[in-house]
């Protein structure tokens, strides 16, 4: 089968790379292609990695190539995967730093990684990266794997309201969104073992610079792109049907979700100038009372119940930009991450599609074009059967980020709705009973 | 006095008015009748005319329509102005049941016309406002065109309200103009205008002249002015203010229905999902345009500060008219003394106080003793003239505070009695919105959760 695999040593415990039921030595979780150490079946079905040798099939795939399995068996197997309990690796990305050379002034971010997989030297890592570095893993990823859906990566310059480009609010924003990034590609099938992630996990700043320099240079991958442009309209022609629906889904996905991104932060704003305003309304309520003497009363209670509502928005507020604000636009970006996949898919449909036709016309030899073609053959069911599988579970994760997310957002609204009611009602009975003590008192 | 059909929108009661020396009423109703001459008014020396017309009967008035109408104005330009339907009912004590006497047509300028006519015979009370004249304090929705029929409407409520105020009041009520602004629909412009109150109003620059000279004046009026000042200045930041907080709520509510069309063309891609979006994208809709009855309701509250914005400058007309007694009567005090001064130098010969007379006398020497004889007689007369003018004045000055410090804090417990009732009122509002919003959304996180 030509599949290797790494095996964890003594005391970790590798991931599982599927159910005990199917055929473990056919599962494999991908990794790039690497120094690879024989296939060890252990008795403990545990710890099987199988890798891919053959380095043209340039997508790695959570399958071995010559077993493609149903979309649906994929589904459940990727869902056992994801499974929390059996996560062996945490990453968290924090204190943002500034950094001043004579050249430029940029930000790092600490990044702690914790995990009990054997290949990796330790069980805890610390390091520090830069925009830049996440750039170069996104490009690695997308390189090794152009049909699976790489997680995006926060905007690199925000355009409209920018002053200051490191200002608090934005480091912050950029930092949960590159935590997000990381966190994603961890708990993904297959791009959780691949080799640049964990260099870029694992590896010091000067170990990073030289591993960076490895691997195909910037004007062979500029060719590509040249290339790619030029085939990925002939991929279209023959797309087959479930991709066209793909295709459809996402135009209109992307539509509407860069719609809910908009009305959200519009929402956001409209909530902060209203607690702008209610922030100079209470007082004035309490300005009054001073030249009231019957009324001093009420319009007091009046301004702290104001007071009160308007620390329920600031709460609202928050909620909103923690549940809502950063999974809408997360989604904003998957959408054009989705169409970059649809393009790679299509163009390698079309390195085919151009094969194919050149031997219709016999335009060169046809026995060196017959092997070609089969190559291209089996590169372009990996890719199609890659995009599938990834694509089931994208949809299962983006419903299920989008159903949390309004859930949050309704549970964040009544919650601010139940406060404000609470302060109201004490209020008017606070009134009504006083009137009414007033009232016996009267009759007194 | 109860207005006759009830309307659902009103949250304006002014408070049930005893006249003075009756006893509670229990109905809402202020019984107009002989026997509550209890303080009969004559008012700071102008007659005022009386009906007696109102024997014991039970008075219902209503401002119910409003209706736009084109005429011809003064300058014989076209115009469109709104003409609001004053209906009069009254209530025999008997039966409880109300007849229909009086129903006529008036417009804005009219009840304007009505209520300068009482500023200026009733000085010592403190007149209702009439509602806005052009619409202020709008926020972005609201529009301050004067033919708007939301404007129209709270106008409306505004003269309904200024009406019973005025019926309520125990002095106010009896008044013969008033009483056939509601049933003479014909000539009442000239039945006011010969009245000539006009004449007897006291200048502008003669009321500045006194607010600034004046000496003496009681103190507790002195602080009623601050008072109005401090009122009105606060109240016009509140109001300023809660214009943009519904400006900025408006805002919120409405940006929320984008969320409902987006949803909905959302759901038409989703097969697991579809259902629920569309749902959630129905509360949507329905949150987003809840705002509008919310924002109507606290548009009510808005009018009732407003009213006691406007009462405000009442007051302030009050304390004005006692300056100008006070500085009056001070001058006149003046006045006299210094004749009286001047009396007694003729009389003794000398000369402390500067005269052009002594001036004279001094350059072109004495005078000859019948001449001087001749001034004193005519200083005397002056004096006791002036004696007896003072004697009034003071009584008038006197009768002046007593009555209007009676209806000053009339005014106060009503004040008070009435804004109450508002705040609490804002607190219901609040408390609406408030169950209105969880409904919502926890109708909403349900169709979420079910995605």
């Amino acid at each position: 089968m030509g599949a290797r695999g790494s095996r964890a040593g003594g005391g970790g415990r590798a991931r599982s790379a599927g159910m005990e039921a199917e055929r473990p030595s056919e599962l494999a979780a991908a990794g790039s292609p690497g120094p690879g150490a024989a296939l060890e079946l252990d008795a403990d079905e545990d710890d099987l990695e199988v890798f891919s040798k053959d380095a043209s099939l340039t997508d790695i795939n959570s399958f071995s190539p010559m077993m493609p399995t149903s979309p649906l068996s994929m589904i459940n197997q990727i869902k056992f995967e994801d499974e929390s309990d059996l996560k062996d690796l945490f990453i968290t990305v924090d204190e943002p730093e500034s950094h001043v050379t004579t050249i430029e002034t940029f930000i790092t971010y600490r990044i702690i990684t914790k995990t009990s997989r054997g290949e990796f030297d330790s069980s805890e890592f610390e390091v520090r990266r830069r925009y830049q570095d996440f750039l170069w893993l996104k490009g690695k990823l997308e390189e090794a794997h152009p049909t699976l859906i790489i997680p995006p990566l926060p905007e690199k310059f925000i355009v409209k309201g920018m002053v200051e480009r490191f200002n608090d609010d934005f480091i912050e924003t950029r930092r949960k969104a590159l935590h997000k990034f990381l966190n994603r590609i961890a708990d993904h099938p297959t791009l959780t073992f691949n080799e640049d992630f964990k260099v870029f996990l694992t590896a010091q700043a000067w170990e990073l610079s030289s591993h960076k320099k490895q691997g195909p240079g910037l004007l062979s991958r500029m060719g590509q792109t040249v290339r790619a442009v030029a085939s990925s309209l002939r991929g279209v022609k023959n797309r087959p049907e479930d991709f066209m629906e793909m295709n459809h889904f996402i135009e209109i996905f992307s539509q509407k979700i860069n719609l809910i991104d908009k009305i959200s932060q519009r929402i956001y704003k409209e909530e902060r100038e209203y607690f702008d305003e209610m922030k100079e309304y209470g007082p004035i309520h309490v300005l009054w009372s001073a030249s009231e003497e019957d009324l001093a009363d009420p319009l007091k209670g009046i301004a702290s119940c104001i007071e009160e509502c308007c620390t329920a928005i600031e709460k609202r507020m928050s909620g909103l930009s923690e549940a809502v604000l950063p999974v809408m636009h997360e989604y904003v970006l998957y959408g054009d991450v989705l169409m970059g996949v649809m393009k790679r898919r299509d163009q390698i449909q079309a390195e085919l599609d151009s094969r194919v036709e050149a031997l219709t016309y016999r335009k060169a030899d046809a026995d060196l074009l017959t092997e070609e073609i089969g190559k291209l053959e089996d590169k372009v069911e990996c890719a199609n059967n890659a995009l599938r599988a990834d694509w089931e579970r994208w949809k299962q994760n983006m419903q299920s980020d989008i159903k949390s997310a309004f859930a949050d957002m309704a549970e964040e609204n009544v919650h601010y709705y139940e406060q404000c009611l609470a302060t109201w009602e004490s209020f008017l009975t606070s009134q009504t009973d006083l009137h009414l003590e007033e009232d016996s008192e009267d009759r007194l | 006095m109860e207005q006759a059909p009830p309307d659902p929108e009103r949250q304006l009661q002014p408070a049930s008015l005893e006249p003075l020396g009756r006893p509670d009423d229990d109905d809402l109703e202020a019984a107009v009748s002989e026997e509550a001459e209890g303080a009969q008014e004559e008012g700071s020396g102008v007659d005022t005319m009386t009906e007696n017309n109102f024997s014991l009967k039970k008075i219902e008035i209503s401002v119910s329509e409003a209706e736009k109408r084109t005429g011809r104005n003064a300058v014989n330009m076209q115009e469109t102005y709104t003409a609001y339907l004053i209906e009069t009912r009254s209530v025999e004590h008997a039966d409880g049941q109300s007849v229909l006497t009086d129903s006529l047509w008036r417009r804005y300028s009219e009840f304007e016309l009505l209520r300068n006519y009482l500023l200026v015979c009733y000085p010592h009370i403190v007149v209702p406002p009439l509602p806005e004249k052009r619409a202020e304090f709008v926020w972005h929705k609201l529009s301050a065109d004067n033919m708007d029929p939301d404007f129209v409407e709270r106008r409306r409520i505004g003269l309904e309200n200024f009406l019973l105020r005025v019926a309520s009041h125990p002095i106010l009520c009896r008044d013969k103009i008033f009483y056939l602004f509601l049933t003479q629909e014909g000539n009442w412009k000239e039945t006011v205008n010969e009245t000539g109150f006009q004449l007897k109003a006291d200048s502008r620059l003669k009321a500045l002249n006194a607010t600034f000279r004046v000496k003496n004046p009681d103190k507790r009026f002195t602080e009623l002015k601050h008072y109005s000042d401090e009122l009105q200045s606060v109240v016009s930041h509140l109001l300023r203010v809660r214009a943009r907080v519904a400006d900025r709520l408006y805002g919120v509510y409405k940006v929320h229905g984008n969320y409902g069309r987006v949803f909905s063309e959302w759901s038409a891609i989703e097969k697991e999902m579809g259902d629920g979006l569309q749902s959630a994208g129905h509360h949507m809709d329905v949150y987003a345009s809840s705002i509008d009855d919310i924002l109507e309701d606290e548009e009510h509250y808005a009018d009732q500060l407003k009213e006691y914005l406007f009462y405000a400058e009442a007051l302030r007309a009050v304390c004005r008219k006692h300056e100008l007694m006070q500085y009056d009567l001070e001058t006149a005090a003046q006045d006299l003394a210094s004749k009286k001064q001047q009396c007694e130098e003729l009389a003794t010969g000398t000369v402390r106080t500067f005269s052009l007379k002594g001036m004279t006398t001094k350059l072109f020497g004495q005078e000859a003793p019948e001449q001087r004889e001749a001034r004193i007689k005519v200083l005397e007369e002056q004096i006791s003239e002036g004696e007896q003018q003072l004697k009034s004045k003071n009584t008038e000055g006197r009768e002046f505070v007593k009555n209007a410090w009676a209806d000053i804090e009339r005014f106060k417990e009503q004040k008070n009695r009435d804004l109450k009732e508002a705040l609490i009122s804002y607190a219901v509002m609040q408390i609406s919105m408030c169950r209105k919003g969880i409904q919502v959304w926890t109708n909403a996180k349900e169709c979420f959760s079910k995605m």
